[in-house]
């Protein structure tokens, strides 16, 4: 592949997803259940660096997206190519540069801190395993508590600790699927701070659902809103403001996806 | 497949053992409880039945090598299980860990887990009741791998029907292998049985191990013949369970339910 110059711009730069090589490309993504379609004909593209909100109602079909990105859905037709690969020809390659997290997934909680990372550094094949696992802790904050059972994380915690798993191998492209459901906003909002310092300095680009309007309008480069599996638009907020007359995010999730 | 990854698997096991009392002593205390409990019965049997010289070493030599097969499937299906109830599959599954070494992780937990079963009821029949398993000599390894076979092979099953069934499934990663019980033929020979399940027993390879260990006890004579027909049968139960699994986990792929096992 040819060298590609990355060049590292305000995620705000209007110019920014045109300069960044591309990491993702999903096209006419399409999943059914028997006769109901969650997905229907979904292209986008991820570039380096960049965060992808996701939004739409329940049953939009935002956690079959993330799920067919994990290779954990077969498509019912459609490709999903990371790093101009197709998934399911190089899954354990590609995954190897991917990595996810969700507020409904958890980690064993018998093992310590440090035990459930380390797992996970054997299974991404991590030079230096516990440099990186005690490098990762710090980050998030839990190192003091890395000879703890998992099972005396409060919520807060756990949700770091899933991230600090998710971003064990520095990702490529990190997932995340409701990262701060359940949180209270003084934790929901650490735990954003903490996702978005850590990508913009890695240039981890970032698919992300949620429901929280703000907090998609807050961190998201791009927005996709999902309704009953079509995407309803997609771009920078201000341009999809602008496009569909409405005043804010709110007016538009409530003019599209309802 | 990836050994590191393969490690980080059996890894996560350990992990898991090692700060768990109760998991620990599941894997002593059923070994313990049923060469204790068996062994006395079987002293008692000696006692009254004087005409039935070897039945202590044909209880504890058949109870011993079926827990081989027993630990051989739990170590499978219940480190599935475990996984399940921790809700860590997923992690595993959207990372580069492949399913073949998964599987191969899997096996290696449950290598550790029958060499601790083998090792506690093996000295335990030797200090309680003066048992020696290692009468049964070299045969005894290709007694153990084809135990161990049928254990993989029924865990396999298992941990399919987790797959398609979902957690109401999980009774069978403890009922399964009891199915086999009846017609392994593991505290009799397989001549009392009905015809119909005689028929039946001879499609089941355990049953070639059981009359194996008998014999030997019995006569000093070990036949390997019916032990290939034994590791033959193993062969074709060990591609069929991993056909079925690989096809579930393919459909399960395709209906979306990975995510929603252990909801």
């Amino acid at each position: 592949m040819a060298p590609i110059v990355v060049v590292r711009v305000h995620p705000r730069d209007p110019f920014h997803s045109v300069l960044m090589e591309t990491v993702l490309e999903v096209e006419e993504l399409t999943k059914c259940f028997g006769k109901v379609c969650a997905l229907k004909k979904i292209s986008f593209s991820l570039h380096v660096g960049e965060i992808l909100g996701v939004v739409g109602p329940n049953g939009a079909g935002k956690t079959t997206l993330i799920n067919c990105l994990l290779g954990l859905v077969l498509p019912t037709a459609g490709k999903i190519c990371y790093f101009k690969k197709d998934l399911f020809h190089n899954r354990s390659q590609i995954l190897k540069k991917v990595n996810f997290a969700s507020s409904y997934v958890a980690l064993p909680l018998s093992l310590t801190l440090e035990e459930n990372l380390l797992v996970y550094a054997h299974i991404y094949e991590l030079k230096a395993p516990r440099a990186r696992v005690e490098e990762a802790l710090k980050t998030f904050g839990l190192y003091e508590k890395r000879k703890q059972r998992t099972r005396t994380l409060s919520s807060g915690q756990m949700m770091r600790l899933c991230l600090a798993k998710a971003l064990l191998n520095r990702p490529q492209v990190l997932l995340l699927d409701e990262p701060t459901a359940g949180l209270d906003p003084e934790i929901a909002q650490k735990t954003r701070e903490l996702i978005l310092s850590y990508t913009r300095r890695e240039k981890t680009a970032v698919i992300f659902t949620s429901h929280n309007l703000s907090e998609v309008e807050l961190i998201s480069d791009r927005i996709l809103i999902l309704q009953k599996g079509q995407l309803k638009a997609l771009g920078r907020v201000s341009e999809l403001l602008k496009k569909f007359g409405a005043q804010n995010l709110e007016e538009l999730y409530f003019q599209l996806a309802i | 497949m990836n050994p590191r990854r393969v490690f980080a698997v059996l890894l996560r096991q350990l992990y898991l053992y090692r700060r768990s009392f109760t998991r620990v002593l599941d894997v002593f205390y059923w070994p313990t409880v049923d060469l204790l409990l068996w062994g006395f019965v079987t002293l008692y049997l000696e006692k009254a039945a004087t005409e039935m010289p070897h039945y202590v070493s044909f209880f504890l030599g058949g109870l011993i090598l079926w827990n081989i097969l027993l630990r051989a499937q739990q170590g499978l299906s219940v480190s599935f299980l475990e996984d399940i109830w921790a809700r860590n599959l997923l992690n595993l599954f959207v990372s580069p860990l492949t399913i073949l070494e998964y599987l191969a992780g899997l096996v290696l937990v449950s290598i550790v887990k029958v060499v601790i079963a083998f090792l506690v009821m093996g000295t335990l029949a030797a200090l309680c009741f003066g048992f020696h398993i290692f009468i049964l000599g070299s045969s005894l390894l290709p007694f153990i791998l084809n135990l161990c076979a049928l254990g993989w092979a029924i865990g396999l099953v298992t941990m399919a029907s987790i797959l398609r069934f979902g957690q109401e499934a999980e009774i069978l990663a403890w009922a399964l292998a009891l199915l086999f019980l009846p017609i392994s033929a593991v505290f009799y020979p397989v001549e009392v049985l009905p015809e119909a399940l005689q028929m039946l027993a001879s499609w089941v390879p355990s049953s070639y191990v059981f009359e194996g260990m008998r014999k030997i006890i019995l006569e000093g004579i070990f036949e390997p013949g019916p032990l290939f027909k034994a590791s033959f049968l193993n062969l074709l139960y060990l591609i069929g369970s991993y056909l079925l699994f690989i096809k579930v986990y393919r459909q399960a792929l395709q209906r979306g339910t990975i995510p929603k096992i252990g909801e």
